[in-house]
């Protein structure tokens, strides 16, 4: 009997979700990319009252780590629960203790990997298979899927073979290429999973369950004697696993038709060359061999399914008796080893008599890199030659070690009944969703299939979208990206400038562009490289003005449903008037249950496009003067020119090897080089108006609005569009005053508008600084920006280190890809400018690491001396410890650098040495001191003929004070790092740690975490969070010792450099929680200080410094910086998506979270303040100092 | 003393209700208000904006990031059916309507023509006794004529009324060129009451931040003359009900707005002042000032000093306008003392 489902289209991570939703009782997860989306499914699942096939709401809860989730997984599966997980990457291995035991213990469980990469030299986010390999010897059954059908499909074979077999399942699929591949898919009904899991079997797992009514103990301790034999009592179990999971598969086919088996092959029967791999490379895989195979080569294909216990004799007897060469490939590294799968396969091989084939072993596709025909076609053919390469690369060019087999770029084979569209659009316009909406439209509306690939950006603003769309009459296998594509739109017209996109375009295909300029106008405004394109591609070319039509229409800045209707009209994928329909038809889904305003709108947009839709002659002849601008400027350096330049252009894919440096260590200040230029508006300065308060440098959060005080003399030769005027201040009397916009670095978030108190008396609107259109103000503010940073820096020494003096300190963190109006990097961007030339940087990951660190560009940067922050990311997991131990590092150096002067001592000078050690480095005058001493030292250690000499100078520099901060959101902080954390408060050790507190996991996409307060509605807090935020600061204070501050920049910038300064002067551990707006909150960041403001008004962000220095000198060691809350908390929630959709939700809900917010605050300010009039006992006066190394 | 009186069609008791404001914002405030014996409940307005922009704003804001980063395919979870603006609304309608025995009239708040104006038939499949509409707009369009501002809202008033079955009242503005024949026209347009008049909340300005700031006042009997002169001069030129909304803090202020023609009497500011036994304040008074005057009903009473029963109508008209003026600067020497 087969069961057919319905079809539909969804992602991988959907359609897996989904299986295991209904297949259990309790999911334990923790946010990570690219499995985040499978959790936050079951979560919203659940939460809308969705059952599993017994009828119950399956329990989904968020964890504090991947370990936590582990942990919470391990222990409901010994209650007896069933249980599912989903993760990926660093996340699996923080999950491999746990892993150990379940398999152990023999304890039937599916857990489901979107499989990434490991970070190695690098983080990478993408696919392959380095993490499910690293966990092949817990004991899990390993069961792989090549397509989101087979996704969906074998996550339902490992619930129903790990119930029957007792041994736990890990069933993974590539991460993003299947994780995030949208495609059409027959769904697997409830029916189809209730044969599949029949309650026989979940009776089982009930009896072995846990529990006082028949008392047993799982989870002893054995010793030599007995744990050997007691280990090999499993083997059965897996000896009888291969079997079981074959039989779940034909009942798998029994019921849908859809057959799978441990092994499968695909070709020729007798197939001399034969291709061994596992994944989403499989169906790109079989679509070639299909392909050459008709053009009479003999080519085989063995996809592995079930990789643990590894299938010898399904493998051996898949494979044709025929092969006579045969290539394994492996989608991960072992560095310096042959990669596993090739272990396997050739062990089996071996095993079975077949030692007779040529088996090379190839790897491919590491973090996502395209796995093509071009590349299969590479890999056949090294097989056919008499020595085939063996331990070769595919995919890449490896001029280093020459292990790469040569491609033919242009090579493919996509059938001609398939449309291929390509679409290049803006993060924020919608175009991703509008396709995901386009191909439910044709993929559900009628009998195509249809396949949609997404491709982003590193950066968070500005961010350009790539969408590949496949449409065709059968199931498209091509898992890989559009190289020759029937359809291009390009959404935004500034693109035209940065990306060749109409190098994928084939003969003959349609491009569209959004543009501002007439049909008849536009062709003059393209640069000759895209005009040569159209002429000799023979290319249709329409454009509409979709910005204008959305204006006139309501849709704000929202072009993606017209753009989407002129795909329709265009490309004729459907008939024009069936596909408007349907258009509007989707609206009303997606609307209809919001508003029918909403839903009328879109109707009349829809209808408003093809009006203003034109097509353009082309020429026969490609006359522009305008060439696209080269990538970076000339004078960029070596590196930048051949490397970033070209990873920018979006062709990193060419780069060869020998380009990277082979250790992950970049230079950083590259952001300089990428001048985006994504701003519609800048600020301009009004310097008359001007008050010089420096607010609008220090909000900025791209460091892309500066100011400088310098000497009247650096004005000679300036641009004659360069604003300066006499300083204010008396620290600089008779000095000029410059605030100056780097127009584009820019990404026009009005912030430093917004913060600007300097009205204009008659005409209040206009400020000291407004924005204005860049077009107009492009070349002279890039001029002028120039010029600027010529100008010399202000004398750190004599800068006073407030607000206003902080900004006048150069920053050393610049143009990062962050969030338009992020509230996190402002704070970074401080911390560089007061510490920058000393200061370590500990980076959790999440956002800031991700705008700190994600190529091709760095936004760390250096001084003109060189000197800069040393920045490094680890982990999520481990950063407070990463930071201490950079501390130790430093602290030893230091320590060692100081016993060796003091036994060098009477070769460099006595007075020097002592004056090294006696320094005061607490100024920016003790410090450039002691460089000029240490720099006197190196000179005379040059002298000096001994070895000690020759390790002190190496370690000089130590003997300059070193600033180590530890950075990183509250995701690290309150909840995967807060053990660490915690441990490092405890050290006493002269860290300072900066959290940057946006109170939800932002980088993952607003999962909750332990920071998100009462009321927000977050990822696993839908319906608003219930438990209060954790109040780290006070648990810090409790340990006495500690520094702590809670700051709020755009509330009290002031109070923010204060603190930043005394946790820096703290010789202790120092805290500081920084509150941060951001785009997970649901408003416009340009309001970002004014919340921030209203968070401290209210009392719900109290500011307050606790200074334990002050308790040896008698004083209250914690001082409030706000007064009682003044203004009411709703208003600043209601201001905010996050709360306020709580509200839409469900008002009583609401109501009762507000007033249990309200009561909590008031509780909490009550303790601050109490805690704030508490002193505390000074302690005994310090010892008398241990005598210092020189023994004085 | 029979206080009753017909509003809308809605036999009343007497013609104290709350009007549209905070005070029906919960249960328990509602129930308060039936209980010290309002006889009917506005309902706040369901403001147009809440329809259109609020719904918007929360749309935009959790739609705008996504799908714009390969870690973050969105920043919100989904809750599928948001219960927006009105939505909520119809819920607290239709609980309001299960919590009270008094009438409930619901308010749509807007101008402009458009998908808005759907939720009047929402609003009466709620179980709303009656519909007031809120035409609340500030002609800022130097380009618009006052005639077109009519227009629009006799286009709203139109589209409301092809709506639904239940009574509709319009709350008008003080600043319609000629208010008689714009309320005559309402009526034509199928207006069964006319409110007098909203009370424009007018921003306040910030001169030590140079800002213009919203700023709530609460109305005073002052306020009250501007309703009882229009309400005199409309009353019995119009085949429609008036309420007086604006100003009615002491029984004889609700009894100077029923004696210029006012058959129904909204309160609000006096009750956010003095709390709903306020009601019972005003109803009482109105009854005793009533029972010493030898009224026999309210009824009597009602329209009694309107503009076309006025011994003198002329006091309602421009001369009412000199005399004041006049007698204000005669008898300002005498610091304010008035006989």
């Amino acid at each position: 009997m087969t069961t057919a489902g319905q079809f539909h289209t969804l992602d991988g991570n959907e359609a897996v979700a989904s299986v295991a939703h209904r297949l259990s009782e309790v999911i334990a997860i923790y946010p990570i990319t690219p499995s985040s989306n499978m959790g936050e499914w079951a979560d919203e699942w659940s939460a809308k009252g969705r059952t599993n096939i017994w009828g119950a709401v399956p329990s989904v809860v968020e964890m504090q780590s991947e370990g936590g989730a582990a942990g919470a997984v391990h222990g409901a599966l010994q209650a007896g629960a069933l249980t599912t997980t989903f993760t990926a990457s660093q996340g699996l291995l923080l999950m491999i203790p746990n892993m150990y035991k379940i398999a152990g213990e023999l304890t039937p469980f599916a857990m489901h990997v979107s499989a990434r990469t490991l970070a190695t030299s690098s983080l990478s986010i993408f696919g392959d298979h380095s993490d499910v390999m690293a966990v092949r010897q817990t004991g899990f059954a390993m069961l792989c899927s090549e397509s989101v059908q087979a996704a969906q499909d074998l996550a339902a074979v490992a619930h129903a073979a790990t119930l029957r077999s007792r041994v736990p399942f890990l069933h993974f699929f590539d991460g993003f290429r299947t994780s995030h591949e949208v495609a059409k898919i027959q769904e697997l009904p409830d029916g189809v999973l209730k044969a599949m899991v029949p309650d026989d079997l979940v009776a089982q797992v009930r009896a072995r369950a846990l529990t006082p009514d028949r008392p047993v103990v799982r989870g002893t301790a054995s010793n030599p004697d007995t744990f050997f034999q007691s280990r090999e009592a499993c083997t059965p179990f897996y000896d009888a696993l291969p079997g079981i999971v074959q039989a779940e598969m034909d009942r798998l086919a029994g019921l849908t038709g859809r057959a799978y088996h441990l092994v499968d092959y695909v070709g020729h029967p007798e197939a001399d060359r034969v291709i061994i791999l596992m994944g989403s490379g499989g169906t790109a895989a079989e679509e070639y061999v299909e392909w050459a195979n008709a053009q009479g080569q003999k080519l085989g294909l063995l996809k592995v399914r079930l990789y643990r216990p590894f299938p010898a004799e399904a493998l051996l007897a898949a494979l044709p008796k025929t092969a006579k060469a045969v290539a394994v490939l492996d989608r991960t590294k072992e560095p310096g080893a042959y990669d596993p799968l090739y272990l396997d396969v050739v062990a089996a091989l071996r095993d079975g008599g077949r030692e007779g084939l040529a088996v090379v072993a190839g790897r491919y596709g590491l973090s996502s890199k395209e796995f093509n025909p071009a590349c299969l076609k590479a890999v056949y053919d090294n097989l056919a030659l008499d020595a085939p390469k063996q331990r070769f690369t595919v995919g890449i060019v490896d001029d280093v070690s020459h292990t790469s087999l040569v491609m033919d770029p242009d090579f493919d084979i996509e059938p001609a009944d398939v449309t291929r569209a390509l679409f290049y659009g803006l993060g924020a316009d919608g175009t991703v969703g509008a396709n995901k909406n386009s191909i439910k439209i044709i993929a559900e509306e009628t009998d195509n299939y249809g396949q949609g690939y997404f491709v982003y950006d590193s950066k968070k603003s500005g961010a350009v979208t790539i969408s590949h769309l496949r449409f065709g009459p059968r199931p498209i296998r091509s898992s890989y990206l559009i190289r020759k594509a029937n359809f291009v739109a390009c959404h935004q017209p500034g693109f035209l400038e940065k990306y060749d996109m109409l190098e994928a375009a084939a003969e003959g295909a349609t491009f569209l562009l959004n543009t501002p300029h007439a049909a008849d106008k536009v062709w003059e405004t393209l640069p000759v490289e895209v005009q040569a394109h159209l002429v000799a591609k023979k290319l249709r070319f329409y454009v509409i003005d979709a910005v204008a039509v959305a204006k006139a229409t309501g849709m704000g800045g929202r072009i993606n449903t017209i753009m989407q209707t002129c795909f329709f009209a265009i490309s004729g994928v459907l008939p024009k008037d069936e596909a408007i329909a349907q258009i509007k038809k989707s609206i009303e889904k997606t609307y209809g249950r919001k508003g029918e305003a909403l839903v009328k709108k879109n109707w009349e947009a829809v209808d408003a496009t093809l009006a203003h839709l034109h097509e353009v002659k082309v020429p026969d002849a490609a006359t522009s003067a305008l060439h696209r601008p080269p990538t970076v400027p000339a004078e960029a350096p070596d590196f930048v020119q051949r490397v970033t330049a070209v990873m920018m252009e979006g062709k990193g894919d060419l780069l060869p090897v020998s380009a990277f440096p082979p250790d992950g260590t970049w230079p950083s200040g590259t952001t300089k080089w990428e001048k985006r230029a994504i701003a519609l508006d800048i600020p301009v300065w009004d310097e008359a108006l001007c008050i010089q308060c420096n607010k609008c440098a220090a909000v900025c959060p791209h460091a892309a609005i500066r100011a400088k005080v310098y000497d009247p003399a650096g004005l000679a030769g300036a641009p004659g569009t360069f604003k300066a005027v006499d300083y204010k201040g008396a620290e600089f009397k008779g000095s000029k005053y410059t605030i100056q916009v780097a127009p584009e670095d820019c990404t026009g978030c009005n912030l430093c508008v917004m913060v600007c108190p300097a009205k204009d008396k008659s005409n209040p609107r206009h400020k000291a600084i407004d924005m204005a259109p860049m077009a107009t103000l492009r070349d002279a503010e890039k001029a002028n920006y120039a010029f600027f940073l010529g100008l010399p820096e202000a004398d750190r020494e004599a800068v006073k280190l407030d607000l206003k003096g902080s900004q006048f300190l150069e920053p050393l963190f610049e143009y990062s890809g962050a969030c338009s109006g992020c509230g996190e990097t402002p704070y970074v961007k401080l911390l560089t400018q007061l510490f920058g030339d000393r200061l370590y940087i500990a980076n959790a990951t999440g956002c800031s690491s991700i705008y700190g660190g994600n190529l091709p560009t760095t936004p760390y940067t250096v001084n003109a001396e060189g000197r800069g922050p040393a920045w490094a990311n680890s982990l999520f997991e481990d950063n407070a410890e990463f930071g201490l131990g950079m501390r130790l590092a430093v602290d030893q150096h230091g320590q060692h650098a100081r016993e060796l002067l003091a036994g060098l001592a009477d070769k460099v000078g006595t007075d020097l040495a002592d004056a090294i050690f006696r320094a005061d480095q607490s100024s920016e005058a003790g410090i450039r001191a002691q460089r000029a001493r240490v720099a006197a030292l190196r000179e005379s250690l040059a002298r000096v003929d001994a070895p000690e000499a020759r390790s002190l100078a190496l370690l000089s520099d130590y003997l300059v004070q070193k600033s180590v901060w530890i950075v990183g959101g509250d995701g690290w902080a309150y909840d995967i790092g807060y053990g660490g954390l915690d441990h490092v408060l405890a050290s006493g050790r002269n860290v300072n740690i900066l959290v940057l507190d946006t109170e939800v996991y932002s980088n993952t996409g607003g999962q909750a975490s332990k920071a998100t307060p009462i009321g927000a509605s977050a990822k696993f807090a839908m319906a608003g969070k219930v438990q209060p935020k954790k109040d780290l600061g006070m648990i810090a204070m409790a340990n006495h010792d500690v520094y702590v501050a809670k700051v709020a920049l755009g509330a009290k910038d002031a109070q923010t450099v204060k603190a930043f300064l005394e946790a820096e002067s703290f010789p202790g551990p120092s805290l500081i929680l920084a509150y941060s707006h951001c785009i997970a909150h649901g408003y416009d960041m340009a309001l970002g200080g004014e919340q921030q403001k209203l968070a401290v008004d209210s009392g719900y962000w109290p500011l307050f410094r606790f200074d334990p220095r002050r308790i040896a000198t008698g004083e209250l060691p914690m001082v409030l910086d706000s007064g009682a809350p003044k203004s009411a908390l709703a208003a600043f929630m209601r201001n905010e998506t996050r709360f306020r959709m709580v509200e839409q939700q469900d008002p009583a809900r609401f109501k009762a979270l507000l007033a249990s917010a309200e009561q909590h605050l008031k509780a909490r300010y009550a303790a601050y303040e109490q805690t704030s009039k508490m002193t505390l006992p000074a302690p005994p006066p310090p010892e008398p100092a241990p005598a210092s190394a020189d023994g004085k | 003393m029979d206080l009753t009186t017909t509003y809308l069609g809605l036999k009343l008791p007497h013609p104290l209700m709350a009007g549209a404001s905070p005070l029906s914002d919960d249960l328990d405030a509602v129930r308060r208000l039936e209980d010290c014996g309002a006889s009917a409940i506005v309902l706040r307005s369901l403001f147009e904006e809440q329809i259109t922009r609020e719904l918007e704003g929360t749309v935009h804001h959790m739609d705008i990031h996504a799908g714009a980063h390969a870690e973050a395919l969105s920043y919100f979870p989904d809750p599928g059916d948001f219960r927006l603006g009105p939505q909520a609304y119809l819920e607290h309608l239709e609980k309001v309507k299960a919590a009270v025995g008094i009438p409930v009239i619901a308010s749509l708040n807007g101008i402009t023509p458009g998908g808005w104006l759907d939720y009047a038939r929402l609003i009466q499949a709620v179980g709303a006794d009656a519909l007031e509409l809120n035409v609340y707009y500030l002609p800022t369009d130097p380009d618009e004529d006052g005639a077109s501002v009519e227009a629009r809202t006799l286009e709203a008033l139109r589209v409301v009324r092809g709506e639904v079955r239940i009574p509709v009242a319009v709350k008008l503005s003080p600043f319609f060129s000629s208010p008689i024949h714009f309320a005559r026209q309402l009526v034509d347009a199928g207006a069964d009451g006319l409110v007098l008049f909203n009370r424009f909340l007018q921003p306040d300005l910030d001169l030590e931040n140079l800002e213009v700031v919203p700023r709530l006042h609460l109305s005073t009997s002052a306020e009250l003359l501007l309703r009882v002169r229009w309400l005199a001069l409309i009353h019995g030129r119009v085949r429609a009900d008036l309420a007086v909304s604006g100003g009615v803090h002491t029984p004889i202020d609700a009894l100077k707005a029923v004696m210029a023609g006012a058959s129904a009497v909204q309160v609000v500011s006096a009750l956010l002042q003095r709390g709903p036994e306020h009601l019972e304040t005003l109803r009482r008074g109105m009854e005793e000032w009533l029972d010493l005057h030898e009224y026999e009903s309210l009824r009597q009473a009602l329209g009694s000093l309107s503009h076309a029963r006025t011994p003198n109508p002329q006091a309602l008209a421009r001369a009412n306008y000199m005399r004041i003026l006049q007698g204000w600067l005669e008898t300002e020497p005498m610091n304010g003392e008035r006989s």
